[in-house]
């Protein structure tokens, strides 16, 4: 009558980038044995040290060089995003439920439940995510499940708190009284006309935490409390790279590009999710 | 006729003891509209929210009663007060962006009611809600069916509301300044609408605003509120003919007339307000002593 529908915006780049990086190293990762040019574990002394492609003394089929043990680096990166990926998909999906659940029913309902859950939360907190992480490690014993529970434990809060103040924000608007007025129940509104609205920040922030996980099972990497020795890992070969800077500069450069740009993708993927999940800003 | 609302010494106090509504006592009969006017902060919303069960908590009603048609709401238990009001009223609101869930469509929102709610059939719902919107007015259903709350500009969001309020049959509206969140020509559609829909429709309502200008137009009855307490209650002609209370004879002169725009426009005098203060404090010592 008076207004047209607003056109639908294009596909930002920032999604189209970040999402590209992301099912790159994904599929990578899921179709390691295949697409990895070497045996990630091969060690062969002939070869230690050898240079990316571009400088003088690689060898063709060691594309980013070999480290100190003569392993190929990028066959041991696409075998590192495996784990990468799957800390990164569990921990998450884990903290996200728990945490949205909790700011859901904190901020809907309000009350001694609120107060209850603030509380926790402000106490989980107040702890140092990182030295809480290997301490939890330390306790559980190094091993994926291990790292994947400590990341949950650590990051629901990050979820409970967004999602508490958001889902607050909801339930004072009048299409809430105007549902409870019709009759709805409240469990009801809460999951129909309130879960929707807050939607796009979960998956922003689902996002946004797969990134967290993935630098958190680096760093758990990194000190040596992860997975086993044996099985690249992106933190794991950081920490070699980082005894032979002098000699191979590759085996730290490399895996700090992937993890950042992985790290990167998942927080700007998830903002661009964010907008194209919101009906208002769509 | 009988009475479809009838709310009789009610009181409801803050949690620091101060009185919000002052035993208030007003009743609309069935299908009529009863204007309920007052200055901001008078307690009009508080009486609606009073009506429709959704009180917030920290307002606590302490005497009083309120019948809708007959049934004491006070007496039913919570799941059954619902169910009834549910079935019995609906809300047209102020701000009609805020009244509609912005990440669910129009037409879900609307047939969602009906079918959840009421159980009725998908296909009756949306029959139903079709032939509401074109009762006000909305002539492309198909695009608004479909469309997102803010894709819609204010009016037609307000018309969707009127819509909704009216789908199911409800024997009483609430509409709380429904006119208030628009523009002054859309207004005067709303308003038309409204009482349009209320004729055919044989529907009650409480009709909350604070222009009298509005309350001419569309009530048969008035009460006046100040403070929480009904001032003056009267047919709405008898009112204009001829004001009793001090209050509602200053309010009238603060109201513009289009008319005579230009005319000097008198804020409520002094005495006028001194008198109510005094009113009010003899009602609130009557009300504390059985009250502690
Ligand atoms: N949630 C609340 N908790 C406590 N007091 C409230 C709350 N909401 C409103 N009040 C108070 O109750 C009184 C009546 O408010 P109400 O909203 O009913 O006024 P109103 O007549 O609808 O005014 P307006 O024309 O501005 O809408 C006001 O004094 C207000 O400050
Ligand atoms: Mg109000």
């Amino acid at each position: 009558m008076d207004e047209g529908r607003a056109p639908r915006r294009r596909v930002s780049p920032r999604l189209w980038l970040a999402g590209g990086w992301l099912l790159l190293a994904l599929l990578a990762a899921i179709f390691a044995p295949l697409v990895a040019p070497q045996d990630p574990l091969a060690q062969d002394l002939m070869l230690e040290r050898l240079p990316p492609f571009w400088m003088s003394g690689a060898e063709p089929g060691y594309w980013l060089g070999t480290d100190s043990l003569g392993r190929d680096l990028l066959s041991r990166l696409i075998f590192g995003g495996r784990i990468a990926f799957v800390v990164a998909f569990a921990a998450s999906i884990a903290a996200c439920l728990v945490g949205s659940t909790l700011g859901l029913i904190s901020g809907y309902f309000g009350g001694w439940a609120d107060r209850v859950i603030s509380r926790v939360v402000d106490v989980w907190m107040a702890f140092p995510p990182v030295l809480f992480a290997i301490l939890l490690v330390a306790v559980l014993g190094t091993g994926l499940s291990s790292v994947i529970i400590a990341i949950a434990v650590i990051d629901w809060t990050r979820f409970c708190r967004v999602i508490r103040a958001e889902t607050m924000g909801q339930s004072r608007m009048d299409y809430v009284e105007n549902a409870r007025i019709a009759g709805y129940g409240r469990i009801g509104i809460m999951l129909r006309e309130v879960l929707p609205n807050v939607v796009p920040s979960i998956v922003a922030l689902l996002s946004l935490e797969m990134g967290i996980a993935v630098i958190v099972e680096a760093i758990l990497s990194f000190v040596n409390l992860s997975i086993s020795t044996d099985d690249p890992t992106w933190g794991g070969i950081i920490a070699e790279g980082r005894l032979s800077i002098h000699q191979a500069w590759w085996v730290l450069v490399f895996p700090l590009i992937t993890l950042i740009l992985t790290v990167l993708s998942f927080s700007q993927f998830g903002e661009a999710l964010k907008t194209r999940f919101d009906p208002v800003l769509r | 006729m009988s009475a479809c609302l009838d709310i009789s010494g009610l009181s409801a106090v803050l949690p620091n003891g101060q009185r919000v509504l002052r035993s208030v006592s007003l009743s609309v009969q069935s299908g009529e509209v009863r204007a309920l006017v007052g200055e901001s902060g008078a307690g009009k919303t508080m009486i609606g929210k009073a009506v429709l069960g959704v009180l917030p908590s920290s307002v606590r009603i302490v005497e009083g009663d309120i019948r809708l048609e007959g049934e004491d709401l006070g007496r039913l238990q919570p799941k059954a007060r619902r169910t009834l009001i549910g079935a019995r009223t609906a809300l047209i609101p102020q701000d009609p962006l805020t009244a509609l869930n912005p990440s669910r469509r129009i037409g879900s929102q609307m047939t969602d009611r009906l079918v959840r709610i009421l159980g009725w059939s998908g296909e009756r719902a949306d029959t139903r809600i079709r032939q509401l919107l074109d009762e006000v007015q909305i002539r492309d259903p198909d695009r608004v069916l479909k469309s997102y709350p803010h894709e819609l500009s204010g009016g037609m969001r307000q018309r969707v509301l009127i819509a909704a309020a009216f789908a199911a049959e409800p024997r009483l509206i609430v509409a709380d300044e429904p006119t208030t969140a628009l523009d002054v020509t859309v207004q005067k559609q709303i308003l038309r609408l409204i009482v349009q829909l209320q004729r055919e429709h044989g529907t009650a309502i409480l009709f909350v605003t604070h222009d009298l200008g509005v309350v001419a137009k569309i009530s048969q009855k008035v009460s006046v509120l100040y403070a929480g307490k009904v001032v003056e209650e009267a047919e709405t002609a008898a009112l204009f003919a001829a004001p009793q209370h001090p209050y509602t004879r200053a309010l009238m002169a603060a109201t513009p007339r289009y008319t005579d725009p230009f005319a000097s426009l008198k804020p409520v005098d002094e005495a006028v307000l001194a008198g109510l203060a005094a009113e009010i404090a003899v009602a609130d010592q009557a009300w504390r002593r059985p009250h502690g």
